[in-house]
C-alpha cells in the first residue's frame, strides 16, 4: 500500500511535508512502516483542494488534509480499510462525497486532444501511431466520405485556426476547394515564433504522424495532391522526426500514389525557414517558401485563391492539423460538445514565466485564467502576488486579476483587449514592471519587422525609443499621449498582422497599468523596482554600523565613510548594481 | 515494409501492434516486460534525458531485468524534466519527474524490482480521450 502526498509547491505551502511526516510517524507507531510507504509526489493539479493525499492501490482521494488528520487516515483507512468520509472530495455538482478518482468525474481540468499521443507513443515508430487509431481517419475519408462530406464535418465541428486569428478551418478548406487549378497545395505553418510558445514543436516532436495524416485529409478535402511543411531550421529535432515520419508513411504507402488503394494521391515535403517572426503570416510564409524574401503582401488575393506558386493553397497551423484526425474519427458532434458557443474544442497553452508548473497544458475552451494559473499551473512562484498574464505573445495583450474569471475563448480574449494567439501564456508577478514588459515585446517586434511598410518599420522603432526614454526616467506626460497616438496609427496603417498588432502590448499595459506609466513619468519611480535607472540606493544612517562591507564590495568606489561610522553613497558614481544591498548584513541599504 | 493497399491492411497493422503492446503490458504473459518511456523532446533532451535513457538501457540489461526502453515526446511537465514513464506488467503507468541517474537507480531498485513507489511521481492531471 502507498500513501501519495502532494508535494507540489502549493500543497507544500500548506504543510504537505508535515502531513507526510505525520503519516510516516503514525505508520511506524502502528508497526506498518515497512508495509505502507509514504511518497511525496508532484502536483496533482488540484491546488484549490490541497493538500491532497491519494491512497493506492484503491485510488481514494483525500482533500484539504491537515497534519492532525494523519492519525485517523492510518487508523481508519490503512488498518480498518474504511475511507475517512469527511476528508473525501465533494463533487460540486451533486454535493456527494466521492471516494475514488474514478468517480470524481471531470475533476481534472485538462483534456488532451491535440496532445493525445504526445508522451505516449514513440514518435519514430509509425506502428505505434497506427495502434492508436492512426491513419484510420484518412482511411475513412478515402473509403466512405466525399470531399464535400469532409468539409462539412470540419465546418460543423467548429474548429478554428489555432495559430492565432481563429479563422474557421472548415470554411477555409471550403474556399480552397472551390478554386479550380491544375495544382493546389496544403501548407502546414510550423513557423512558431511567439516568445514563450512551444506547443507546435512539441506536437511535431511527439506526434508527427498526426500532422501528416491531417494534411492528407485536407488534401483530399480541397483537391490537392501536394503538401508542404514550412518549419524553422531552429527546430532540428522536429525536422528529424518529421523526416523519419514522412519516410515511414511513404514506405507504408500512406503517403504517395493511391493511398490505401483509393485513387487519392498525396505527398509531403519540408521547406525550411530561417526563423523570422513575420513568416508566420501566411503570405510572407508562402513567399519565403518560393525562395523570395519573407515579406507579406496585401490580401486579397488570399492564399486560397493564389498561394504557393500562384496556385490555391490552404495554410493551417500545426495544432489545428493535429486536431483534425480525431474529429474525423469521433465525429463533429463530439468535438463541438467541448468548449464554448463560438470556440469549440480544446486549446494547448504553453505556461511560462513566474508560474510553478511551467509546461504544456491542453484545456477546453471556456476555462478561466484562474483555473489555469492557480490550479493546473500550481500558482505563482515563491508565493508572490499575481500581477498579469500576457497572452498572444507580442501581438497580444495582458490580462490582469480583473480578468481571472473570464472564460477564455477567441472572442472573449479579443473583447478584453488581448488575443488567443498561438497559446503562449507568460505569467508575471508583482516584481515585473509593466512598462519594461511592453518594452521587451517592442524590442522583439522591432527586430522582427520585415521593414516593408513604414508604419511598422519606423513606428515601432519610435515606440521602442519612447518606452526606453520612460524607463530611464526621462519621460513626460506628453510622451504618454504621443505613445498612444503612435500606437493607434501603426495599428491602423500597417500592411500585415505583425504591424497591426505590435502596439497591443503597449496599449494593453497602458489600459490596465496606467498608474505604473504615470509613476515612471511624474514621480520618476518604478513601482515594481525593476527599472535600474530609476532606482536609488541610500544608506540608512541609524542602521549603518560602519563595517565597511559595502564600501569594499562597491565596484566603482562610490561608497565612502570611516570605520565604525555611517557610510554614504555618492549618487554620481553609483551604477546601481546592488552589490552593497547584497553585502549589508544590517539591512541598512535602502532601495527606492 | 509492405505497402498498405487497403483499409484491411491498415487494420491488420493496428491489431498486430496493439496485440504486441498488450502482451508486453499484461502481467503473466510470456512477453511481459517492464516498459520505460523517456520523454525525449527538445525540452527533455536539454535537461539531460539522453544520459538517463542510456542509463536505463545499460543498467536494466546489466541487472538482468527484461525491459523495453523507448523514447517518446513531451509529456507537458517541462518544470520537472527529465520525465520518465514506467509501466510494470499489469499496472497503470507511473510518471516520474526530475529523473537523474541517482533517481533512475532508485526507480530500478525500488520500483521496478519491488513495486515500491519512490519520490518524484507526477500524478496524471488530464483526461485522455481514449
Amino acid at each position: 500500500m502507498h500513501l501519495l502526498v502532494c508535494g507540489g509547491t502549493s500543497c507544500r505551502a500548506s504543510e504537505s511535508a508535515l502531513i507526510a511526516e505525520s503519516l510516516k510517524r503514525e505508520l511506524e507507531e502502528k508497526g506498518l512502516g515497512n508495509e505502507v510507504q509514504v511518497v511525496m509526489t508532484g502536483c496533482f493539479g488540484l491546488c484549490e483542494q490541497g493538500p491532497v493525499v491519494k491512497v493506492m492501490p484503491d485510488n481514494t482521494f483525500y482533500v484539504k488534509v491537515r497534519p492532525e488528520d494523519a492519525a485517523v487516515i492510518v487508523a481508519e483507512h490503512v488498518i480498518k480499510g474504511r475511507p475517512v468520509q469527511r476528508l473525501l472530495y465533494v463533487n460540486p455538482a451533486t454535493g456527494e462525497h466521492v471516494s475514488g478518482s474514478g468517480q470524481m468525474g471531470s475533476f481534472r481540468k485538462q483534456i488532451r486532444i491535440a496532445l493525445r499521443n504526445c508522451g505516449f507513443i514513440n514518435p519514430e515508430n509509425i506502428d505505434e501511431y497506427i495502434a492508436r487509431e492512426g491513419y484510420a481517419a484518412i482511411g475513412k475519408c478515402v473509403s466512405e466520405l466525399s470531399s464535400a462530406d469532409v468539409i462539412d464535418i470540419m465546418k460543423r465541428s467548429g474548429l478554428r485556426g489555432r495559430g492565432g486569428a481563429g479563422f474557421p478551418t472548415g470554411l477555409k478548406w471550403e474556399i480552397a476547394s472551390k478554386n479550380q487549378a491544375d495544382q493546389k497545395y496544403v501548407v502546414c505553418n510550423a513557423d512558431e515564433g511567439d516568445p514563450g510558445a512551444f506547443m507546435d514543436r512539441s506536437v511535431l516532436e511527439g506526434d508527427p504522424h498526426s500532422v501528416l495524416e491531417a494534411m492528407a485529409i485536407c488534401g483530399y478535402a480541397i483537391g490537392a495532391s501536394k503538401g508542404l511543411i514550412y518549419i524553422r531550421a531552429e527546430y532540428p529535432l522536429a525536422i528529424q522526426r518529421l523526416k523519419i515520419a514522412i519516410a515511414q508513411a511513404r514506405d507504408y504507402g500512406l503517403l504517395g500514389n493511391n493511398i490505401l488503394g483509393s485513387d487519392f494521391s498525396f505527398d509531403i515535403d519540408l521547406r525550411y525557414g530561417a526563423g523570422a517572426f513575420v513568416c508566420g503570416e501566411e503570405t510572407a510564409l508562402i513567399h519565403s517558401m518560393e525562395g523570395m524574401r519573407g515579406e507579406p503582401t496585401n490580401k486579397p488575393p488570399f492564399p486560397a485563391e493564389s498561394g504557393f506558386m500562384g496556385r490555391p493553397s490552404n495554410v493551417n497551423n500545426v495544432e489545428t492539423f493535429a486536431s483534425v484526425p480525431v474529429i474525423i474519427n469521433r465525429g463533429w458532434e463530439w468535438f463541438s460538445s467541448i468548449g464554448t458557443e463560438k470556440s469549440k474544442g480544446t486549446k494547448v497553452f504553453a505556461l511560462a514565466g513566474k508560474i510553478n508548473n511551467v509546461g504544456l497544458i491542453e484545456v477546453p475552451m471556456g476555462i478561466t485564467l484562474r483555473e489555469i494559473i492557480f490550479e493546473i499551473g500550481g500558482g505563482i512562484k515563491n508565493g508572490k502576488k499575481f500581477k498579469a498574464v500576457q497572452t498572444g505573445g507580442p501581438s497580444g495583450g495582458c490580462l490582469t486579476e480583473h480578468h481571472l474569471d473570464t472564460p477564455i475563448d477567441f472572442d472573449n480574449l479579443v473583447a478584453v483587449g488581448s488575443m488567443m494567439g498561438s497559446g503562449g501564456m507568460i505569467v508575471m508577478d508583482e516584481d515585473d514592471c509593466m512598462v519594461s514588459i511592453a518594452k521587451f515585446f517592442l524590442e522583439f517586434t522591432v527586430e522582427e519587422s520585415c521593414g516593408k511598410c513604414a508604419p511598422c518599420r519606423i513606428g515601432n522603432k519610435r515606440i521602442y525609443e519612447l518606452l526606453t526614454h520612460i524607463t530611464k526616467g526621462n519621460g513626460t506626460l506628453a510622451d504618454l499621449d504621443r505613445l498612444r497616438n503612435m500606437c493607434n496609427v501603426i495599428k491602423d496603417t500597417s500592411l500585415c498582422g505583425l504591424g497591426q498588432t505590435s502596439p497591443n502590448p503597449v496599449l494593453s499595459t497602458m489600459e490596465n497599468f496606467m498608474d505604473e506609466y504615470l509613476a515612471h513619468v511624474t514621480e520618476k519611480r518604478c513601482p515594481a523596482g525593476s527599472c535600474r535607472d530609476l532606482m536609488k540606493y541610500t544608506i540608512i544612517e541609524e542602521k549603518c554600523v560602519g563595517c565597511t562591507a559595502c564600501a569594499r564590495g562597491c565596484p566603482v568606489n562610490a561608497i565612502s565613510g570611516e570605520r565604525k561610522e555611517p557610510h554614504f553613497i555618492d549618487q554620481e558614481k553609483c551604477i546601481k548594481c546592488g552589490a552593497c544591498f547584497e553585502r549589508c548584513k544590517f539591512g541598512a541599504v535602502l532601495i527606492n | 515494409m509492405e505497402k498498405l493497399k487497403s483499409l484491411a491492411d491498415l487494420e491488420k497493422v493496428r491489431a498486430e501492434t496493439q496485440a504486441k503492446l498488450d502482451l508486453r503490458a499484461r502481467d503473466g504473459s510470456p512477453e511481459a516486460v517492464v516498459q520505460v518511456r523517456v520523454a525525449m523532446a527538445t525540452c527533455g533532451i536539454a535537461s539531460g534525458a539522453r544520459p538517463v535513457m542510456d542509463f536505463f538501457v545499460d543498467e536494466l540489461d546489466k541487472r538482468g531485468i527484461s525491459a523495453v526502453v523507448t523514447q517518446t515526446g513531451c509529456m507537458g511537465y517541462c518544470y520537472a524534466e527529465p520525465t520518465v514513464e514506467v509501466q510494470l506488467p499489469g499496472q497503470e503507468p507511473v510518471v516520474y519527474g526530475f529523473v537523474d541517474r541517482k533517481r533512475a537507480d532508485e526507480i530500478i531498485e525500488k520500483y521496478i524490482r519491488n513495486g515500491e513507489l519512490v519520490e518524484g511521481i507526477i500524478p496524471v492531471n488530464y483526461e485522455k480521450i481514449d
